[in-house]
Order: C-alpha cells, then sequence, then structure tokens
C-alpha cells in the first residue's frame, strides 16, 4: 500500500524490548508479552512481569479482538500531520486478553453518539513503512463478539 | 485486572504511621508566597527571569533576605533545574531538589523541603516556578524531546501527539460512560471557577462565563469544549519555607503545613489502573490523617484544574463525595463564591493562569486565603485549606493540608 503524501506522523522505534512487538504488526499478528508466574497477559512489553517481577515471560499470540473501553473524538490537530484527518478518533481497547492498547479507531464515524464505550472492535493493521504496521481497531458487528 | 493488580501494590493506609511525619512537619512553617510580576502573556520575559521574580517577590513577602536561603526546589529550569535555578539566583544550597511529577511537582517539593528543614538539614527553602506556556508556542527548541524508546513514544504518539487535552478526554470519556457524568456538570465548574477569576484582578479570564457558552463552546477534544479547558499563559510563583523558630520572626504570620503526602501510578496512559481515578485516592487520606482532619474541617478547597474534569474526578478521589457522585456533587453552582464549597477561589488554572504546570498556584491561593488576604474572594474564617495538585495524565498527585493559628 504506499501512501499518496509522505508519512508525517511519529513513527515507533522498535526497542530491544519491543522488537518483536512490531515484527509481528508487520506480519499483521498482534503478540502481547505473557507472564508465566502469574499466568496473565500485561502491557507494555517489559523482561519482566510488572506485577510479581518474574524474569520469565513469553509472547503470546493475541485473538486481535476486544472492546473500546474508551475513547476521544479530535477536532483539532495539535501537530500538523493530523491536520488532515480532523475529526478523527482515538481509544483505548481492552483485549479479550485483559489488558489495553491506546490506539486509534477506524471505519467509525468521528461523531459523538456514533462510536460509543464496549463496543466491540478488531485489529486492522495499517502498513505505514517496509519496517512499521500499526496496530488500529475498526468496529465488529454486536453479534460477532457473542 | 489491572485494578487488581495494581491495588496489590499499594502499601494500605492503616499499615502507614503517620503519627512521626505529623510531629516533624509541625516543625515548619509557609512564610512566604507570591507570582511572577507579570502574569497572563508575557513574552517579554524568559523562564529564568518569572522565577526570579517570583522568589524575589516571595522573600520580600516572607521579609527574608536572600543570602539566607540554602535550600532551592524547581522543576522548571531545564534538565537540572534546581542547580540551574541556584546558579541563576547565585545561591550555593545545602538542599536540592529538582523533581519532575508535572504539576504536582511543587506540592511534592514542598513535602520534601519540609522534611528537610524539621530535619535540620537547611533552614530556608525556596520552590519556584516559571514557564512560558503561551510565549514558547512554536519557539523552537523550547521543548524537550522524549526518548524515541520510552513506552509512550513507541505506544501513545503514532496515534496522537498533543499533550494532556487528548488523554484527559479519554479519562473524561470512561467517566461519562460508567458514572453518568453529563457535559452540563463538567460546566458547573467552568462557570463557578470563572465567578472566582471574576473577582481576582490577577486572573486573565474575567468576563462572565454561562452553562449554556461552555456548551455552545467548540470542540477540542470531545468530550471536552473549549471552556473545560486550562488556559496557557506565561507565569511564575514561588512559596517560601522555614522553621517554625524562624517563622516567629517572619513579616506575615505563619501558615502551617498539617499533613503532605505523595503518590504516582502511572505515567503511560496504558499502564493507569483504572481511568476513572486518581492517586489523590491515596495521596488525600494520608495527608488528611497526617493531619488530623476530616473533610468537614476543611473551609477551603484548592484542586488543580487543568480540565474540568480534572476537579471532578479529584473531589471524589479525596472522598468529598461518593465515587461517580461528583457531577451532582458540583451541580448548582455549589463551588462557586457563596456556595457551601469553595473551591479554586484564584480562578484557577480555567480562568486565572496557567503556564503549562499550575500546580505552585493553588499554594499560593491556599497560604492567602489562610492568612486573610483575598479582598473581594476571601472565604469567610478560612482556618484549613486542602490543596491537591495533579502531573502527567493524572499521574501523579501531591495533596497538602495547610492551616493558619
Amino acid at each position: 500500500m504506499t501512501q499518496a503524501r509522505p508519512y508525517l506522523k511519529p513513527l515507533p522505534e522498535p526497542s530491544p524490548e519491543t522488537r518483536f512487538f512490531w515484527e509481528k504488526c508487520r506480519q499483521h499478528e498482534l503478540w502481547l508479552p505473557y507472564c508465566r508466574r502469574c499466568q496473565r497477559f500485561f502491557w507494555y512489553p517489559r523482561d519482566f512481569c510488572p506485577r510479581c517481577f518474574a524474569w520469565d515471560v513469553e509472547w503470546r499470540q493475541a485473538s486481535g479482538r476486544g472492546k473500546v473501553y474508551t475513547f476521544a473524538i479530535h477536532y483539532r490537530a495539535f501537530h500538523p500531520a493530523w491536520e488532515p484527518e480532523v475529526p478523527y478518533v482515538t481509544a483505548i481497547v481492552e483485549l479479550e486478553e485483559g489488558v489495553r492498547l491506546y490506539t486509534a479507531l477506524v471505519d467509525v464515524e468521528p461523531e459523538p453518539g456514533k462510536v460509543r464505550c464496549d463496543m466491540p472492535v478488531e485489529v486492522v493493521f495499517e502498513d505505514v513503512n517496509e519496517r512499521i504496521s500499526l496496530p488500529k481497531f475498526r468496529p465488529l458487528p454486536e453479534d460477532a463478539h457473542a | 485486572m489491572l485494578e487488581a493488580m495494581h491495588e496489590e501494590r499499594i502499601h494500605p493506609l492503616e499499615k502507614l504511621d503517620v503519627r512521626e511525619k505529623r510531629e516533624l512537619l509541625r516543625k515548619v512553617a509557609i512564610v512566604g508566597v507570591d507570582e511572577s510580576d507579570e502574569i497572563g502573556i508575557v513574552p517579554h520575559k524568559s523562564t529564568l527571569q518569572l522565577h526570579a521574580e517570583a522568589a524575589r517577590n516571595a522573600l520580600a513577602d516572607a521579609g527574608i533576605d536572600k543570602s539566607e536561603v540554602d535550600a532551592v526546589l524547581t522543576c522548571s529550569a531545564g534538565g537540572m533545574a534546581s542547580v540551574q535555578l541556584a546558579e541563576y539566583l547565585g545561591i550555593v544550597p545545602t538542599f536540592t531538589d529538582s523533581t519532575m511529577t508535572g504539576g504536582s511537582s511543587f506540592a511534592i517539593q514542598l513535602e520534601h523541603a519540609a522534611l528537610a528543614i524539621a530535619a535540620g538539614i537547611c533552614k530556608v527553602a525556596v520552590i519556584t516556578h516559571g514557564q512560558r506556556g503561551h510565549s514558547d508556542r512554536g519557539r523552537p527548541g523550547a521543548r524537550a524531546m522524549m526518548d524515541p524508546w520510552a513506552p509512550a513514544a513507541q505506544f501513545e504518539a503514532p496515534y496522537y501527539v498533543g499533550g494532556p487535552v487528548g488523554q484527559y478526554a479519554l479519562a473524561c470519556m470512561r467517566h461519562m460512560h460508567e458514572y453518568g457524568t453529563t457535559h452540563e456538570q463538567l460546566a458547573e465548574i467552568a462557570v463557578a471557577t470563572r465567578k472566582w477569576a471574576m473577582l481576582n484582578p490577577k486572573a486573565m479570564m474575567r468576563e462572565p462565563l454561562t452553562i449554556e457558552d461552555v456548551l455552545s463552546s467548540r470542540w477540542v477534544v470531545y468530550p471536552f469544549h473549549l471552556y473545560d479547558c486550562c488556559l496557557v499563559t506565561d507565569a511564575g510563583g514561588a512559596v517560601v519555607l522555614t522553621s517554625a523558630e524562624r517563622a516567629r520572626d517572619c513579616r506575615k504570620r505563619p501558615v502551617w503545613v498539617l499533613g503532605a503526602a505523595t503518590s504516582h501510578t502511572h505515567l503511560t496512559l496504558t499502564a493507569m489502573p483504572d481511568l476513572t481515578q486518581t492517586p489523590a485516592r491515596y495521596s488525600g487520606p494520608r495527608a488528611m490523617a497526617m493531619a488530623g482532619v476530616t473533610h468537614s474541617d476543611i473551609d477551603v478547597v484548592e484542586v488543580y484544574d487543568s480540565f474540568t474534569y480534572t476537579v471532578l474526578v479529584t473531589l471524589e478521589e479525596l472522598g468529598f463525595c461518593a465515587k461517580g457522585e461528583g457531577g451532582p456533587f458540583v451541580s448548582g453552582q455549589r463551588t462557586a463564591p457563596g456556595g457551601d464549597f469553595p473551591l479554586n477561589t484564584n480562578g484557577g488554572g480555567l480562568s486565572y493562569t496557567h503556564p503549562g504546570m499550575y500546580g505552585i498556584f493553588p499554594i499560593i491561593e491556599a497560604v492567602r486565603q489562610l492568612r486573610g488576604e483575598c479582598g473581594p474572594r476571601q472565604v469567610p474564617n478560612a482556618r484549613v485549606a486542602l490543596v491537591n495538585t495533579t502531573g502527567g495524565t493524572l499521574s501523579a498527585t501531591g495533596t497538602l493540608v495547610l492551616a493558619a493559628d
């Protein structure tokens, strides 16, 4: 997918602890860090579990489904890269695995009343360049989630 | 699940013995407060000039000469803030503190300064702030860059850049969803705060404001209208503390620090245990227990108001009302002049001044109220004040309980 104009938004710079996550995103897969002692997922990626401090963690693939924990509709761009997009919707999505990601919603009408908390969503990946694909979320039909 | 994980990390209040700290704090007093000469839009002054003016004015308020200052505390003079500021003011301190917790830095530094004075490490502490939030917009190099490997740089900035407004909007939206908080209830706060500002000659916004004005103002980031958001100004402020003994010879009556407490829960928004909570739920009860006061003992409340929502949620977290009832609590202009809950009596960050980090100004106002210096906006017989400041994205809080004799 080629961009009509150069991509001007800040891009993630994968760090030693997050490189795996971003590589999987590039393959359109969502993987999360998991503590083997707590048997729980956690976010964001670290070499250890922030709950029990066990350095015994692994990556596990997530379902990619969740619900909108909260959202905001941006009518003003505070950075020039977003100016062509206002109004746009940011959100925190709570995944089925119990962790929350900061993200943007796509395929929604950016209007109060059209977006709501707890609406079911699924991950989609925006291919930004050869290295980075950004996880974003789009609405799922209500019954698909049930 | 996040919530449960978080609660496990909190030291329960009952495990804390606050008595020893209470005794220490009794050895310390606030003796000087003031702003910089000008606040509002001050493009002709540098950040350091704003610091220095405020420090000079607060020391004059105390009647203490700069040569006595042996502790310097600030967060807003560059990367080694207190080192830079002490050099600029010409001070070689025995106690230094550049603690940076955003807008809560000043209350948290006040706690540190008080304990250092009580411990005999220093005698006179100056906490200062200077910031050109308005005039530094777009000035190259004025804002520090984040490490691109930082969690927020990797997992938030690709979706949003623009500071607190987008983050607080997310928190507010969840509160509205869970508790039914309304735009009208948020507007009540903006309107009541404006009424206080109209009584403060130093306030930037002094035109009358109605609920309808707030609700018909443009969306900045939904669910926030323009008037739900604080000002962006230039301003400096300073607070001077010294020992109870030295305070006897100061120019004005001392204001006592009855309680002081700190907490923080997260910096990155996705690490926030519950978006409808703030760490004031931890620092607030601790500061009040230390002070030995209950809610009904408090005569005036100064709460950091970066957004109307910040006030609403903080009142809940401090226990002035039940969780989720902040909306009904502030309704009917209860927090306005003449209401039964005097709140943000200087006009707050919403209408008085907010240079980016507002947290020193609620301390200044609380001291002035307790001294009875506030003229038309004076709360009658104000004897105990509670200050709660919030930094980051509802991340870090410093709560103070202050009192006059």
